[in-house]
This record gives C-alpha cells, sequence and structure tokens, in this order.
C-alpha cells in the first residue's frame, strides 16, 4: 500500500530533523532545501539514502539536483 | 624448487610523517576563489592544510617521511628489502617514486615500485608488505604514501581546491612471531570510475562530491566491520580508528556505523586537509606522537578513494 502525502511528509519531516536538527514542524512542501531549509548538498545526500531506506524509492543523484523543495521530493516518492 | 621458510606474522615496527611548512588556511582561499571558512568547515571540515612548493617534491616529502620511520625502527637500511610508494599524484609516471626515494635514503638496491589506488593506496601497500614478508620474498619494507595533490588541482575549483592537500606518511614492516596486520579486505567499484578522475594529462583533478559521499556513507562501514571480522577483532575492542582523511562527515559517518565505542578516531584533516594515500600514514604517525595511540593497541585502517578502490585492515600500533 503506497503511503499518502501526509504520511511521506511526517516521515521525511523526521528525517531531515534527525540529519540537520531543523524541527519537523518546519519542513512543509512549499519550503526550498537550500533557500528556506539552509540544507547543502551533502546532507540532501544523507536525506536520500535515509529516504530510499524508509520509502523504499531511490532517489539517484542526477536526480536529486532537481528536486528543489520538498513539495519536489514528496512528489518523485510518490511517482 | 624450494621455498623459504616463512615468518609466521608480519607487523609495523615504526611510523614516521612529512608536512610541508606552508600553511594555507581557509582565509587565505576565500581572497581567490568563492569560498569561505565557514563553508569549508561545515562541508569537509577542514580549518587548515599543508601545500609544498614548487622546489619541494613528492619524492623529496617521500623520501623526508620514509627516513623518519627508518630512522625509528632502528633497523639499518641494508635491512630493507623492498620499498612500496603509494601515490597517484606523481608529476611524471617514469621514473616510478619508489626506487628514486630508495637511492636518496641510502637504501641500495631493493625491490622498489609504486602502487596506484588513490586514497587507498597505502592499505593495499601495507597487504603488499605484509605480504611479501610472510612469503619470504622481504625481510623489511618500507611502506610510504606520499601525495601533491596541489599539482593536479584547479585552484579556481571550489569543490576540490579547498579538500585536497600535500604531505607523506611512512611505515617500516618486518617480521612478527604474531600477526600484526590482520588480513585485508579490499574491493574496487569500477562502474563509478569517473566520480573521481583526472580527464587528461594536462587536466586536473575532477570530483562528483555527492556521488562519492554517497558510497563512501553508505558502502564502506561494511567493509570496515568485515576487516574487523576477518581479523577476529571486535570493534568494541579497536583502540583507534584511522579511516582515509576524506571528509570529516564521511568518517564521522563510517565511524558511527562501526561501532568502535572506544576507539580515538582520526580527525586530522581537520589540519592536515585531503592527502590521499598520504592520509592514513600521516594521522596514524600524528596520533602517535601525540600520545593519542599507544604501541601494541589495535587500529582498524581503511582507506577508500578513486578508481573507486577501498581496502581495510586491522593492524597493531608500533
Amino acid at each position: 500500500m503506497a503511503a499518502t502525502e501526509q504520511e511521506i511528509l511526517e516521515g521525511l519531516g523526521k528525517i531531515i530533523n534527525e540529519i540537520t536538527g531543523i524541527p519537523a514542524s518546519e519542513v512543509t512542501p512549499e519550503k526550498s532545501f537550500v533557500d528556506d531549509l539552509d540544507i547543502d548538498s551533502l546532507s540532501m545526500v544523507e536525506i536520500a539514502v535515509a529516504a530510499q531506506d524508509e520509502f523504499g524509492v531511490e532517489i539517484p543523484d542526477d536526480q536529486l539536483k532537481n528536486l528543489k523543495t520538498v513539495k519536489d521530493v514528496l512528489t518523485f516518492i510518490q511517482n | 624448487m624450494r621455498i623459504p621458510d616463512t615468518a609466521p606474522g608480519a607487523k609495523v615496527l615504526a611510523l614516521g610523517h612529512y608536512q610541508p611548512s606552508r600553511v594555507v588556511t581557509n582565509d587565505d582561499l576565500s581572497k581567490t576563489m568563492e569560498t569561505s571558512d565557514e563553508w569549508i568547515r561545515s562541508r569537509v571540515g577542514i580549518q587548515e592544510r599543508r601545500i609544498a612548493g614548487d622546489a619541494e617534491s613528492l619524492e623529496d616529502m617521500a623520501a623526508q617521511a620514509g627516513g623518519k620511520a627508518l630512522a625509528a625502527s632502528g633497523l639499518a637500511t641494508s635491512d630493507i628489502d623492498l620499498v612500496i610508494v603509494a601515490t597517484c599524484t606523481l608529476e611524471s609516471q617514469i621514473p616510478n617514486a619508489a626506487a628514486v626515494v630508495a637511492h636518496r635514503l641510502g637504501i641500495s638496491s631493493p625491490g622498489a615500485f609504486d602502487v596506484n589506488a588513490a586514497c587507498a593506496g597505502f592499505c593495499y601497500a601495507l597487504s603488499t608488505a605484509d605480504s611479501a614478508i610472510r612469503s619470504g620474498s622481504a625481510r623489511n619494507v618500507l611502506v610510504i604514501g606520499a601525495e601533491k595533490l596541489s599539482q593536479w588541482l584547479d585552484w579556481t575549483d571550489r569543490s576540490t581546491a579547498v579538500i585536497f592537500a600535500d604531505g607523506a606518511g611512512a611505515a617500516v614492516v618486518g617480521p612478527s612471531d604474531t600477526p600484526g596486520i590482520g588480513p585485508v579486505v579490499w574491493g574496487s567499484a569500477g562502474d563509478k570510475s569517473e566520480a573521481i578522475m583526472i580527464p587528461d594529462r594536462h587536466g586536473s583533478l575532477h570530483q562528483e562530491g555527492q556521488t562519492v559521499f554517497r558510497w563512501a556513507t553508505t558502502a564502506l562501514h561494511p567493509v570496515a566491520k568485515q576487516a574487523c571480522e576477518r581479523a577476529g577483532v571486535d570493534p568494541a575492542e579497536l583502540a583507534a580508528f584511522i579511516p582515509h582523511q576524506a571528509n570529516l562527515r564521511i568518517i564521522e559517518a563510517i565511524a558511527r556505523r562501526l561501532g568502535a565505542e572506544k576507539a580515538v578516531v582520526a580527525r586530522d584533516i581537520v589540519l592536515a586537509g585531503n592527502t590521499s594515500a598520504a592520509s592514513i600514514p600521516l594521522a596514524l604517525s600524528r596520533m602517535l606522537e601525540r600520545g593519542e595511540v599507544r604501541s601494541g593497541e589495535l587500529a582498524l585502517v581503511l582507506g577508500f578513494g578513486a578508481g573507486l578502490t577501498y581496502a581495510g585492515q586491522v593492524i597493531e600500533i608500533p
């Protein structure tokens, strides 16, 4: 059964909190990883690896650079 | 045909290191490229690095480190049968560094060859030395990791220029009644060969940071654990973990997953930068000098880098 967008958002918030210390409540769909959340490219790799473990969806590096916002990641995982 | 009586084991007898005197700080780099002390510290964990001058060659640094290790071992030059230099940054491919360095040190006619396994090179060379001693091919071996990365960098490319540096570290390896160098676990991932490369002889070092970071933080802790397992050593027993000094975040990620609770983790990168094949002997030699590790304790060394290549083994600290 595929996870709902809300479930993915909650899971992603938890992962981002563990890796960067940013409160999960700040991880909302419209936020940009670089501009709003100040997450660097190496942390994005750690987030992608953790998201793969959590959701079973691989996010390769060449796709990762196109995922600018939280919403982009939610869409990528759902599709 | 016959083969010699073999030594039961081999171990590192002594270490030595050498760094160029010129210190380059993050602030120095931010004057010539778009970067900052904060950016470098948070991404890579480096505060400063050493860069050799034009007049200081890779062979000069290798000979300095090798000479110190040899002096610390108490052996005579005539006791050394083999010299191996692990390096990937020679200015010229011919001649090799090992024969030149051996001659400089007054080691008269040893076997001499270089190993290019990039940042994993020292661990490959150490394993080769261990095998040569245990098979009777050499009585004692001088293993040197030496790099002059500065001559292969594009000094306007902030993705590499802030990371790499110059230096050398060396180990004298000799026979032992008990094993002092554990079985090596080594391998490669040639499908990622383009992740770290110099595209041609006039080019400079290129690195796909995210690809390397993902590989290093996911593929290597199992190698580290396997090296412990093959040596019959629980990671919890390790007194030190000396991974290649690639990036402080990689070092910490591997250390966290290794579960070596008591181990001092080498963080030499902070003041030495990433010196590729030199980083492990350089870090260990400096840790020993500062008294952070003690003779007779067990350490895990783990090299990884371009190729991609990796190798690791448990060793007894000299």
